[in-house]
């Protein structure tokens, strides 16, 4: 009798464990869609890779919340961010964190919409992303704030008058912070003096700096990512040019380049709310982790996606998600969710309102002996 | 009777290619209705009715026509382009809502102004052989590319404004076409039925064209140019006859493609895309509609069945385009595969003997 | 000055292009195949240079040359494997296998190197700055320039002169008669590839000393273009892809500095329409005649 009791007590205390377990963690199924091949992939490995040290690190951890990533690959392409939005959908994700880029995101934005999935995007920046669509976020700043930003702070700290831009026509990103830039810049009374373009396949950058050149330019905006951007600094030594480079966020990653001689970026100025080299515990525990995983130093896109999973999981903790909700049950809850709260992550404090546009402030550093110096 | 059984074989070879087409359209459609497709593959039928078009308008200037064309997907941007603005305008200016008359529109007019390009271009590249014809339809295929990213497209007050290098168009008009942004804020209203009946437009169109005098005159020239032109065919308007043809089902198919989706870029129909149309035609065998229209399927469907590999896809997709490639090419691999199935087949090697 | 300084911009591309459409034009006289892989050869051929400068400390030159060894290897290899059972097939067959080939060797230098650019490091090639007059010109466009000549002088020689280059020019005359003239066609062919890989690791070094960026793709759009280059030129001459080479980054350059940035690429791809039209066998093309 004593052992069956003692037996049944066993099992009672089991079960109560296992119930106990099975309550307690909630399953989040997110989908991470971005370019992992071609040649976007850069940009969509840094969200993946982001993103699954983060959901490393919540699992590990062993709270309230576990996640399972799906990944999906849309090739930085307007008709596979469809078919990898599907395909994530038929895998069961509640919840996108993506699309990596602007225009696939903006595309599979809109399906969802349709279709009422929530979307949060790490990096896609341009404002078609969110605009007429009430289920997409962002995590960065839209394009036309960080163009306005940087006429701001370049008219606000005197850094001279005469600014050539140079920037990537067939870019989204590149064009949509040029435009409020020129924008901004002519209000402020900044004078641009050369304005030249380039597209993804473009080598050859001696016309575009000469041009800046010839122009008495003071300062050299280039609202492009770090790989152009590297070999205009190098053309512009090259040619013996020593204006003040002013960059965006998308500069964010030119030290880390192996190979890159830093000396080439020193006196660069960018606008960026994340640097890899920050002494900021949580961005050090970052770094140090996505280092020993994938022994290369985060650009600020993985840093986006980390926080990505954060506040995905602050969301739905706020909207009460769990694990057999779909992703159509989900999102209404989501999109009132999200404005509520507060997210301190490794790239600012970030609230959001109903248009999906994130509010965090960016912070200008200089490069200085191959090192971000802040003000 | 060797004309009879010529005439016959071809006769079967077009009802499976119809019955093919619109067994697997009812199908579908049926999946649709129960409900037993996935979303995955829902959400693909668009694109590959788009690119069945495609390797069929191209297979018409590769494997009929016998020029080797290399800026396919220019002609598909300028449909997706067009069609979109068409759209936008039939919307925004006129105030259109039924969604079916200005897909039909888009479309219609995708296909003429494509047809018009390629007429422009064709003029002066079809005096052009072989390689040099390639790569002059490749850097045109380039020079829309770069024109369209420079495009400035916008209604307002009930007109159309348009700007080309200069993006200022005045205060408050509706952008259709936004540069490097491509055509933007299109409302999606293609359908998989629209995309079945165009292809059924495509397939009978071409396989009407092959089948016709005028076929077997592109034919000819395909095959000697020269003894062609001295039984009095006029060579050059032949070859416009197809490269046109070609160019207004290319730029149907992209009114399609485009507004299947909420926005179209210019980078979507660089030389890649060309190639990958171009996979389509030669793995479906030059000059074959159907192999044209599985191959298309199939290959658009392979690499989503393949996510699995994720960052392998492109690797394995790869190899087997160059084993396939070896495979159906090489003679000794031929000749022995010849071997393999000889004994299966001897009525049809005696048949084919006697004939 | 302007001027010349856009000229002298224009000529170090050029003879960027002008290297890779040698490679392109040496294969097509050949094979009469469009290598469609040689710009992924010449990546292949930085990636190798970059490693042995960055990772095994190597001196410049025994850098090039290990690139030089492995890109030469590469393309027998390649053309063993995958060009030698398409020879009697059609040109479309093998120009998709080498479509083919040019994404599998992009996917494994992904899968190698990663997506992440890596920059070329600094060499003798592009250390220095001279300054002539007040022109600034970089060291990489002198070094680009000579070798360039070099090379160019050194295969007209190597076809004229050479067992190898006579046997060379024969296949490329007609195939059929080579061999009955006891010419290996096959060994002709290995050769050329090897040559025109071989080269296309001198490309790649050189590319990446002048824009020092480094990526899986690369190779693919500087390959276009110098293939544009060697049909611009009349592609199958020596001194064809020499000149359309040199032409074309001449005209990419002006065409960006005095009409627009946003158009060049239409420019330079116009420019080839209008050239090909006038003379479709291209500027130094041989025009074929037509057998019945």
């Amino acid at each position: 009798m004593k052992k069956l009791v003692a037996l049944m007590m066993a099992i009672a205390m089991l079960l109560s464990v296992a119930s106990a377990v099975a309550e307690e963690a909630i399953t989040l199924k997110i989908a991470h869609i971005g370019p992992t091949t071609g040649a976007a992939a850069l940009y969509g490995l840094a969200t993946l890779h982001g993103a699954e040290v983060a959901v490393e690190e919540v699992n590990a951890a062993g709270g309230k919340y576990k996640i399972e990533l799906i990944n999906e690959d849309d090739e930085h392409n307007v008709e596979k961010v469809i078919n990898a939005y599907n395909a994530a959908l038929d895998a069961g994700a509640q919840m996108i964190l993506g699309s990596t880029t602007s225009k696939p995101c903006e595309a599979a934005g809109a399906q969802g919409y349709v279709d009422r999935v929530f979307f949060l995007t790490p990096s896609a920046s341009s404002t078609a992303v969110i605009e007429d669509k009430d289920n997409v976020f962002q995590i960065c700043f839209t394009d036309p704030n960080q163009g306005k930003a940087s006429a701001q702070y370049i008219a606000e700290h005197k850094l001279g008058t005469k600014v050539a831009v140079i920037y990537n026509n067939a870019d989204v990103y590149s064009t949509g912070i040029r435009d409020t830039f020129v924008e901004e810049g002519k209000a402020l009374g900044l004078e641009i003096v050369s304005e030249t373009t380039f597209t993804d396949e473009t080598t050859d950058f001696t016309v575009q700096v000469a041009d800046a050149q010839n122009a008495g330019a003071e300062i050299v905006f280039l609202p492009i990512y770090y790989t152009p951007a590297s070999l205009i600094l190098k053309t512009a030594a090259d040619k013996a040019f020593k204006p003040i480079f002013f960059g965006v966020d998308g500069m964010d990653g030119i030290l880390s380049v192996e190979g890159f001689d830093t000396s080439l970026a020193e006196g660069v100025m960018l606008l960026t709310p994340f640097v890899a080299t920050s002494t900021d515990e949580k961005v050090v525990n970052f770094v140090t982790k996505y280092q020993a995983a994938y022994n290369e130093i985060p650009i600020q896109f993985a840093a986006d996606a980390y926080d990505g999973i954060y506040i995905l999981i602050a969301a739905a903790e706020k909207a009460g998600i769990t694990s057999d909700m779909s992703a159509e049950e989900a999102c209404d809850l989501l999109i009132a969710a999200i404005q509520e709260i507060t997210v301190d992550g490794i790239t600012g404090s970030m609230t959001w309102d109903a248009s999906g546009a994130v509010t965090k402030t960016p912070m200008a550093a200089t490069i200085v002996n191959g090192e971000y110096v802040f003000e | 009777m060797k004309m009879t059984k010529a005439k016959r074989n071809k006769l079967i070879y077009n009802i499976v290619t119809f019955a093919l087409v619109i067994g697997a359209f009812l199908i579908l459609q049926s999946m649709i209705a129960n409900k037993t497709i996935t979303r995955s593959l829902k959400g693909q039928l668009v694109p590959i009715c788009c690119w069945i078009v495609m390797a069929v308008s191209l297979n018409l200037v590769i494997g009929i026509s016998g020029e080797l064309s290399l800026g396919h997907a220019g002609f598909m941007s300028v449909g997706a382009y067009t069609g979109a603005v068409v759209s936008g305008l039939l919307i925004n200016v006129y105030d259109i809502q039924d969604a079916t008359l200005r897909l039909v529109v888009a479309i219609v007019a995708g296909g003429l102004l494509s047809g018009i390009v390629g007429a422009l271009i064709g003029i002066p590249v079809l005096r052009l052989r072989g390689d040099y014809l390639a790569i002059v339809t490749l850097a045109f295929g380039e020079i829309i590319r770069n024109l369209v990213n420079v495009l400035y497209i916008g209604t307002g007050d009930g007109r159309l404004y348009a700007s080309f290098l200069n993006k200022k168009l005045p205060e408050g008009v509706t952008m259709l076409v936004d540069g490097a942004k491509g055509a933007v804020k299109i409302k999606p209203i293609s359908t998989f039925t629209a995309g079945f009946i165009l292809v059924l437009i495509t397939l009978v169109v071409v396989l009407n064209l092959v089948n016709s005098r005028a076929g077997r005159a592109i034919k000819a020239c395909r095959d000697n140019r020269i003894a062609a032109e001295s039984m009095g065919v006029n060579v050059t308007k032949y070859k416009m006859m197809a490269f046109v043809t070609a160019a207004v089902l290319a730029g149907m198919a992209g009114a399609l493609y485009g507004l299947n989706s909420s926005t179209v870029v210019p980078t979507q129909f660089t030389f890649n895309q060309s190639i990958n149309v171009l996979v389509f035609v030669v793995l479906g065998g030059l000059g074959n509609v159907l192999g044209s229209v599985i191959s298309a399927t199939l290959l658009t469907i392979l690499p989503e069945m393949l996510r699995a590999f994720a960052d392998y896809r492109m690797l394995v997709y790869a190899v087997v385009l160059i084993l396939v490639m070896i495979f159906t090419n090489n003679p000794t691999i031929l000749s022995f595969m010849k071997r393999l199935i000889a004994p299966f087949k001897r009525k049809d090697v005696t048949g084919g003997d006697a004939q | 000055m302007i001027f010349l300084d856009n000229l002298m911009n224009g000529l170090s591309l050029g003879s960027i292009y002008a290297i890779i459409a040698l490679g392109y034009t040496m294969v097509y006289g050949i094979a009469k195949m469009l290598n469609f892989a040689h710009g992924d050869i010449i990546m292949v051929g930085a990636y190798i240079a970059f490693c042995g400068l960055q990772y095994w400390g190597l001196p410049p030159i025994v850098a090039i040359l290990a690139a030089m060894v492995v890109c030469t290897i590469l393309g027998i290899t390649i053309e063993g494997l995958a060009y030698r059972p398409l020879r009697q097939a059609a040109s479309l067959a093998v120009l998709i296998t080498a479509i083919g080939m040019s994404y599998l060797l992009q996917n494994i230098a992904l899968m190698i190197w990663g997506a992440n650019p890596k920059s070329f490091p600094r060499t003798f090639i592009n250390s220095s700055i001279l300054h002539i007059g007040g022109l600034n010109i970089a060291s990489a466009t002198i070094y680009t320039i000579l070798a360039n000549v070099v090379i160019m002088i050194a295969l007209t020689l190597f076809t004229a002169k050479t067992k190898m280059g006579k046997a060379m020019r024969c296949v490329s005359e007609d195939r059929g008669a080579a061999e009955l003239m006891g010419i290996n066609v096959n060994r002709t062919i290995s050769v050329t590839f090897a040559i025109g890989s071989a080269l296309a690791a001198i490309a790649g070094v050189l590319l990446c000393s002048s824009y020092p960026i480094l990526q899986p793709t690369t190779g693919s759009m500087p390959g276009i273009k110098a293939f544009t280059a060697a049909v611009f030129g009349g592609i199958g001459s020596i001194p064809g892809a020499m000149l359309g080479g040199v032409l074309l980054g001449v005209i990419e350059i002006f065409g960006k500095a005095y009409i627009s940035t946003e158009l060049g690429d239409a420019i330079v791809f116009a420019v080839l329409i209008v050239v090909l039209l006038v003379k479709p066998s291209g500027l130094l093309g041989k025009p074929v005649r037509e057998k019945v």
